[in-house]
């Protein structure tokens, strides 16, 4: 008996374990209640509550959502070419996707964040991070579309991102991996990390009234990898906070070496501070290259410019400017509540929520409450900055958001479950299974000062068999809970684009009726633009022939075309002069090497295409705009090099050589 | 005795689980679940020691099957080592010196061919989960893989 105490207590105690974490139901059969499907229901015609923008992964693009309905409104084109539209693939757009390696035509938008005015969503701008090639995005929402992309310097992968300080001050972008800095000589051994790589994180200033983004300076940190953050609220406004993992400085097997100590830091920045000492030209500029893309709304056309210069902050120059603060176990989401006053830090790897004091934070830096240093960071005591633990909440904690009710709902990984809990006295109120594997989650206004607490939408990482199957490939799923009740209701799952990582929903009414129908033709500033068919024109310059065309319904001007030759670069430049909502027409042409473009109303958009061999060349609408949208065609005949046909285009006056009738039955 | 009282914890678990939805559970732990009705998706006749699985009885002779084993070295090469060391140091997954040791042939087994439900439901695995903090994915490891993997093993621990 004395033998086999131990291993009924091991048993006993994993079981109890077991009855907390192995709360995977086999299916989704029981986990739905009567009324679901009313909270829902939003009847054909009528509109979603919410607007639910959601990042597209490896996608690279962003998706829009009504909510509570689940329905999928839009995805907009971002880091991604988008052949469907012709972003990236137009003479307009390409700049966009322009960076210091080139132009690129992928990227992985892992994070969404709305432009915030007074710590509430203003609904004019959401932004975007490009984590592999680091990037920052941001889209206008009158237009749904990407205005702006700024690369960043001393960068690599750009995780950390782009979470806005409360009046949109900033957007942050921290690096996920350290790296040696751009300027420096990259060409070292991998494992001389701690000498040679550095951490970055960047403040980029956004322009109140056009929005345009620079970045305002730079922090360079020891080398550890930068995960989440989220800025302070209210009375810590001044304050941003950074999660980071590998404060070990492993280059090889992190799975491993990364997870080496029981805490990691959690990075406290005054950036009021560091703006202040960039003011007093304490910053020291450094030579970088990086791409600005911008997209003009009057001309149609986006523009890349290669910046020169950063603005750096050796942190470890300035102190009083950061302080890490020890958190378990490889922290991911560091989310700060309503009040600013609480920061919850989620160590993946960790079996209790730490939630920090900003209060006690302050009297620990004024206390010099410190228990040493880490490259020359003063590293605050655990305890003198935590306000306390959230015992035994689950596993895997990841991220957390609000309710407006003093209440937060933080997802768990491995234990595939959100647990909803009490952010005053650390209590857990529910905790319900996911389906499965939740990685972020959104409460609309979740990050804010006022969260609409009504809903929390889980973004799962795993779908497995929640829909019909399809293949080995399969969408991975969002869930829909109701949480206005104690109990965390499931309402609806819906699968998702690429892969969703954050996501931000605002009230529809923020947005729907500032968002543009159509551009007014005649305020079209692109150089190439035909406002009317009289402007309508094809001109040859040497071997570059540009081609203005214009798209009505049901035809273009002109839709015959002769005179190219062999070795020409033509450059269809597109106008549709329709001047009513939704008739957008398209344009394609055989053998283009691109893709077509989708010219919305009052717009100009231009497809470079150099033809492979003489022949006719059919090009046609391919957005069904009329009744006559199969006749709205053309053709471009291509001669060889030397040839003398004359250039020439016309539309309905270039008549049949030759008429065809039916010949009687009999003859 | 003992045994009916982990059995009866392990019911009390899943009824915790099973009762989610029902509305009067404050706060997800076991012992909150104690008022609740047991579930029927109980197994009364849970053996912690064999796991759940198709495997009840795994005939092991006392010397090593050779050729067995190194079938159970490819398909470890293949699909374990990624994760599970040789030693005893922990990589993803718990290294394997000793594994044997520490379970049966049977529980082995059936983990490593129905692992989804062994970490839903051996205390064992749910207690190793908590440290590795990974799922172990099941590998599609056939009958006889899993019985050339546990030879190696066993070669592993020693058995010659």
């Amino acid at each position: 008996m004395k033998k086999t105490k131990p291993l009924f207590l091991a048993l006993a105690g994993a079981c109890l374990l077991m009855a907390q974490y192995s709360c995977k139901p086999k299916n989704a059969g029981n986990a739905v209640s009567g009324d679901a499907a009313s909270k829902t229901y939003v009847p054909p015609g009528k509109y979603d509550e919410l607007y639910n923008f959601v990042s597209g992964g490896f996608s690279g693009q962003m998706s829009v959502y009504g909510i509570p309905s689940g329905r999928l409104l839009r995805v907009i084109p971002v880091f991604s070419v988008d052949p469907q539209s012709g972003y990236g693939y137009s003479e307009e757009t390409k700049p966009m996707l322009n960076t210091s390696h080139g132009f690129i035509p992928w990227d992985d938008l892992h994070h969404v964040e709305m432009s915030l005015t007074d710590g509430v969503a203003d609904g004019r701008w959401v932004f975007g991070n490009g984590n592999n090639t680091p990037r920052v995005a941001r889209l206008d929402l009158k237009t749904f579309r990407t205005a702006e992309i700024l690369e960043l310097p001393n960068s690599a992968g750009n995780h950390s991102s782009p979470f806005a300080t409360e009046n949109t001050e900033y957007i942050v972008a921290g690096t996920r991996f350290s790296v040696p800095m751009d300027n420096s000589n990259g060409d070292v051994p991998i494992n001389t990390y701690r000498q040679n790589f550095r951490g970055t994180v960047s403040f980029i200033k956004v322009d109140p009234t056009s929005g345009n983004m620079s970045v305002g300076f730079q922090l360079r940190t020891p080398g550890v990898n930068f995960d989440l953050s989220h800025s302070g609220k209210g009375k810590s406004h001044d304050w941003f906070f950074f999660s980071t993992y590998n404060i070990e400085q492993a280059n090889t097997l992190l799975e491993v070496n990364a997870s080496q100590r029981d805490k990691d830091f959690i990075m406290a920045v005054n950036w009021k501070k560091a703006e202040e000492l960039v003011q007093q030209g304490k910053g020291k500029k450094e030579s970088v290259k990086y791409a600005h893309n911008i997209y003009d709304e009057k001309t149609h056309s986006a523009t890349s410019k290669i910046e020169n210069e950063v603005t750096v902050l050796d942190v470890k120059d300035f102190p009083g400017l950061v302080y890490f603060i020890p958190c378990p176990k490889s922290p991911h989401g560091c989310d700060v509540d309503p009040t600013g006053e609480y920061i919850v830090g989620s160590g993946k790897l960790a079996a209790l929520l730490p939630v920090f004091s900003f209060d006690k934070i302050q009297k620990a830096i004024a206390d010099k409450d410190f228990i040493g240093d880490y490259d020359g960071i003063p590293v605050i005591r655990y305890e003198a900055a935590l306000y306390g633990e959230v015992q035994k909440p689950g596993l895997g904690p990841l991220h957390t958001e609000f309710d407006g009710k003093g209440n937060a709902v933080t997802t768990f990984f491995v234990s595939s479950e959100i647990v909803k809990w009490n952010v005053k006295d650390l209590k857990i109120i529910d905790r319900q299974p996911t389906y499965y594997s939740p990685g972020h989650l959104c409460i609309p206004g979740g990050d804010t000062k006022k969260p609409y607490g009504k809903y929390v939408i889980v973004y799962n990482k795993i779908t497995k068999d929640r829909y019909l199957p399809t293949g080995p490939e399969l969408n991975q799923s969002a869930q829909l809970f109701d949480i206005t009740g104690d109990k965390m209701q499931l309402l609806l799952d819906f699968p998702t684009i690429g892969e969703p990582h954050y996501a931000q929903a605002v009230p529809a009414d923020l947005i729907k009726d500032k968002s543009l129908r159509l551009f007014d033709v005649n305020a079209n500033a692109n150089p190439y633009v035909a406002k009317g068919e009289g402007e309508t024109k094809v001109v040859r310059n040497g071997k570059r022939v540009d081609v203005y065309i214009t798209s009505i319904r049901s035809h273009f001007t002109p839709d015959n075309i002769e005179g190219i030759k062999m070795g020409d670069e033509v450059y269809w430049h597109v106008t549709n002069l329709e001047q009513d909502w939704d008739v957008p027409h398209g344009f394609a042409i055989k053998g283009a090497l691109t893709a077509e473009l989708l010219v919305m109303p009052g717009e100009t958009q231009t497809l470079k295409w150099s033809p492979e061999k003489p022949g006719i060349y059919p090009f046609y609408c391919t957005d069904f705009c009329s009744a006559l949208h199969q006749e709205m065609q053309g053709y471009v005949r291509v001669s060889p090099a030397g040839s003398n046909v004359p250039l020439t285009f016309s539309t309905g006056t270039n008549m049949p050589k030759d008429t065809v009738s039916i010949t009687p039955a009999g003859k | 005795m003992k045994r009916i009282f982990v059995i009866a914890i392990i019911t009390l678990g899943i009824a915790a689980c099973g009762n989610n939805q029902s509305g009067n559970e404050p706060n997800g732990t076991a012992g909150s679940g104690s008022t609740q009705e047991p579930s029927n998706n109980g197994n009364p006749s849970y053996d912690p020691n064999r796991g759940e699985g198709k495997f009840t009885k795994v005939d092991v002779s006392p010397t090593l099957d050779a050729a067995m084993a190194v079938a159970g070295e490819k398909v470890y090469s293949v699909k374990c080592a990624a994760c599970h060391k040789l030693t005893d140091e922990r990589l993803v997954g718990p290294g394997w010196k000793d594994v044997t040791k520490r379970h049966t042939a049977e529980w082995i087994m059936n983990f490593t061919t129905n692992t989804d439900e062994m970490l839903s439901k051996d205390p064992k695995a749910q207690a190793m989960l908590e440290i590795c903090l990974v799922r172990m994915p099941n590998q599609n490891l056939s009958d006889q893989d899993a019985r050339d993997v546990y030879e190696f093993m066993r070669k592993n621990d020693g058995v010659k």
